[in-house]
C-alpha cells in the first residue's frame, strides 16, 4: 500500500521518479493519512525538539542510524528495532524532511534504501520551507504504537561504494560534491565546519567537482529536471547508463547528489561512497590529486 | 568515559550531576532549556559583531567574546551569539554561561578540556557534535589567557 504521488506540480512530473518528492502542501494534506509517516532528520540534534511538523517522528543520523562502535550503519536487526520503536511499518510511505537543504534527510533516505524500504520520499524544500510558509509546528512528541518491522539484511552493493571499489572505479565517472576549497586541497573540511580529521587534502583523481548545492535552489528545493540535466548531463557529459560514484566528507552531501542522479534524473547505477574524504584523505598510498585539475587515473 | 572524577570547577559539576541523574531522552530536554535560557548579547556587542570570535568547530555558526574585569578575582563575563536554528550549539553555550559566567578567571582556566565527556551527552548528542563544545571552551580559555597573562 503506497500513498498517492504528488501530482500537483509540473516540476515533480518532469523527474524520472516523480513519486520520490512531495511538496509541503502534500504533507500538510496527508498528516492524518493512514500509512504515511513523516520523519524529521536534522544535522542539529535538538532542532526537532524546538518544534516539528505535527505527528512527525524524529530519526537522528548520528545516534540512531549509525552503529555505535564500528564505522558503519546499523544492521538488519538494528534497523528493524529502530523502525519498530518509531512505529514505522515495512509497507508505510515514509516522507523525510530536515534542515540544511535536506542533506541529512537525503542521507536517511539513502540508508532506508540500503534496507530496501520501498516507498521513501523527501519533502521538497525541507524544514526551512515548511517554517517559511508559516505552517503549523508543535513540540508535542507523537504517540505511535510500536510496529513489527521485519529484519531485512542491508544490501550495500547496489548503492554504496567502499574504498576498494572506488579504486577499481577510477577512470569511470566520479563526482566530488564538496566545496571548491576542499576539492583543491586548500582545506580538509567544510568551511565553518568542525575539523573531522583528514591527513591529506585534495580529491580522488579524475573526480568532477560539482558542489551539491548546484542542484538546489536558494530556498532548498531541488532544481527542475532541465536544469539538473544541464549540470550533470550537458556540462559533465554523463549518461544515465553510466556507472557513477559520488562522495563528499562523510557521505551526507553526496546523498543529496545521489538522490538527484538516481531519482530525479533516473541514472541506473549510482553509488554513494560514504567513507568519502574522511577515509580517502587518511588512507595510506591511495592516489590523490590537488588543485583544480581533475587528475588522471593511475595506470594499472 | 573519563577516568578523572575530581569535581568540575564553577557551576559545571552541578550541571554535570543534573545531566547524569536524568534518563537519556530527558537529557536533550535539559540541553534545550540551556539553549532557551542563553541570554541575548548586550547591545555593545550585538551592534558590533566584529568584536566576537567565531568558533569554526561548531556545526552551526556561533560567536563568542569574554570579558575579564579589573578586580582582584579577574571576574569573567561570557557572551555568546548563535541563531535559534542552532539549538544544540546554543545549548552548549548555555552550559558554559550557566557554569562559568561571573566566576574568577582562574576557575574558568581550570576547566578540563575533557568537559564534554563529563556531561553524559555522548549517547544522546554524539561525540562528533560535542566537538563544538570543546572548540568554545578552548577559545574562551585562550581569550582569558590573552587578557590576564595567567598561566595555562
Amino acid at each position: 500500500m503506497t500513498a498517492p504521488t504528488d501530482t500537483s506540480t509540473a516540476k515533480f512530473a518532469s523527474y524520472a521518479d516523480p513519486e520520490r518528492l512531495v511538496s509541503t502542501q502534500w504533507v500538510a494534506d496527508n498528516l492524518g493519512t493512514d500509512g504515511v509517516v513523516i520523519v524529521e532528520t536534522d544535522e542539529d540534534v535538538l532542532l526537532y525538539e524546538t518544534g516539528h511538523i505535527p505527528g512527525a517522528v524524529k530519526i537522528d543520523w548520528h545516534t540512531e542510524l549509525n552503529d555505535p562502535v564500528t564505522r558503519d550503519y546499523v544492521d538488519g536487526a538494528g534497523f528493524a528495532e529502530l523502525m519498530g520503536a518509531k512505529g514505522i511499518r515495512r509497507e508505510d510511505t515514509v516522507v523525510i524532511y530536515g534542515d540544511k537543504s535536506n542533506w541529512w534527510a537525503a542521507y536517511a533516505l539513502w540508508v532506508f534504501t540500503l534496507f530496501g524500504h520501498e516507498d521513501v520520499r523527501l519533502m521538497d524544500g525541507g524544514r526551512a520551507k515548511w517554517i517559511e510558509e508559516g505552517r503549523e509546528t508543535t513540540t508535542e512528541a507523537p504517540e505511535r504504537d510500536r510496529s513489527e518491522y521485519p529484519v531485512v539484511e542491508r544490501r550495500d552493493e547496489e548503492i554504496r561504494a567502499f574504498l576498494p571499489e572506488v579504486l577499481d572505479h577510477l577512470g569511470k565517472p566520479l563526482i566530488d560534491v564538496r566545496s571548491p576549497e576542499e576539492y583543491t586541497g586548500q582545506r580538509t573540511h567544510m568551511p565553518a565546519y568542525p575539523e573531522e580529521g583528514a591527513l591529506r587534502g585534495g580529491h580522488i583523481p579524475t573526480a568532477h567537482s560539482v558542489p551539491w548545492a548546484k542542484a538546489a535552489n536558494e530556498d532548498g528545493t531541488f532544481k527542475s529536471a532541465d536544469e539538473l540535466r544541464a549540470i550533470y548531463q550537458d556540462d559533465l557529459g554523463l549518461k544515465t547508463d553510466d556507472d557513477v560514484i559520488a562522495y563528499c566528507r562523510i557521505g551526507e552531501r553526496s546523498s543529496h547528489t545521489w538522490f538527484v542522479l538516481r531519482h530525479l534524473l533516473g541514472f541506473e547505477k549510482v553509488r554513494n561512497y560514504d567513507g568519502s574524504w574522511t577515509e580517502w584523505g587518511n588512507a595510506v598510498a591511495v592516489p590523490i590529486t590537488q588543485g583544480q585539475e581533475r587528475g588522471e587515473a593511475p595506470s594499472r | 568515559m573519563s577516568t578523572d572524577t575530581s569535581p568540575l570547577p564553577g557551576g559545571l559539576q552541578e550541571i554535570a550531576d543534573d545531566f547524569a541523574a536524568m534518563a537519556e531522552p530527558d537529557r536533550l530536554q535539559l540541553l534545550l532549556e540551556f539553549s532557551n535560557e542563553l541570554p541575548d548579547l548586550p547591545a555593545r556587542y550585538s551592534e558590533h559583531p566584529e568584536l566576537l570570535e567565531p568558533v569554526p568547530e561548531c556545526q552551526s555558526p556561533i560567536f563568542l567574546v569574554t570579558e575579564v574585569a579589573d578586580d582582584p578575582e579577574s571576574t569573567v563575563r561570557l557572551h555568546f551569539s548563535a541563531p535559534a536554528e542552532a539549538p544544540t550549539t546554543r545549548g552548549f553555550a548555555g552550559i558554559l554561561h550557566e557554569g562559568l559566567d561571573g566566576r574568577p578567571a582562574a576557575t574558568v582556566l581550570s576547566v578540563p578540556a575533557e568537559l564534554p565527556l563529563r556531561l553524559s551527552l555522548e549517547n544522546s548528542v554524539s561525540p562528533l557534535r560535542l566537538r563544538g563544545l570543546s572548540g568554545m571552551l578552548a577559545r574562551i580559555q585562550r581569550q582569558i589567557r590573552e587578557k590576564t597573562q595567567l598561566p595555562a
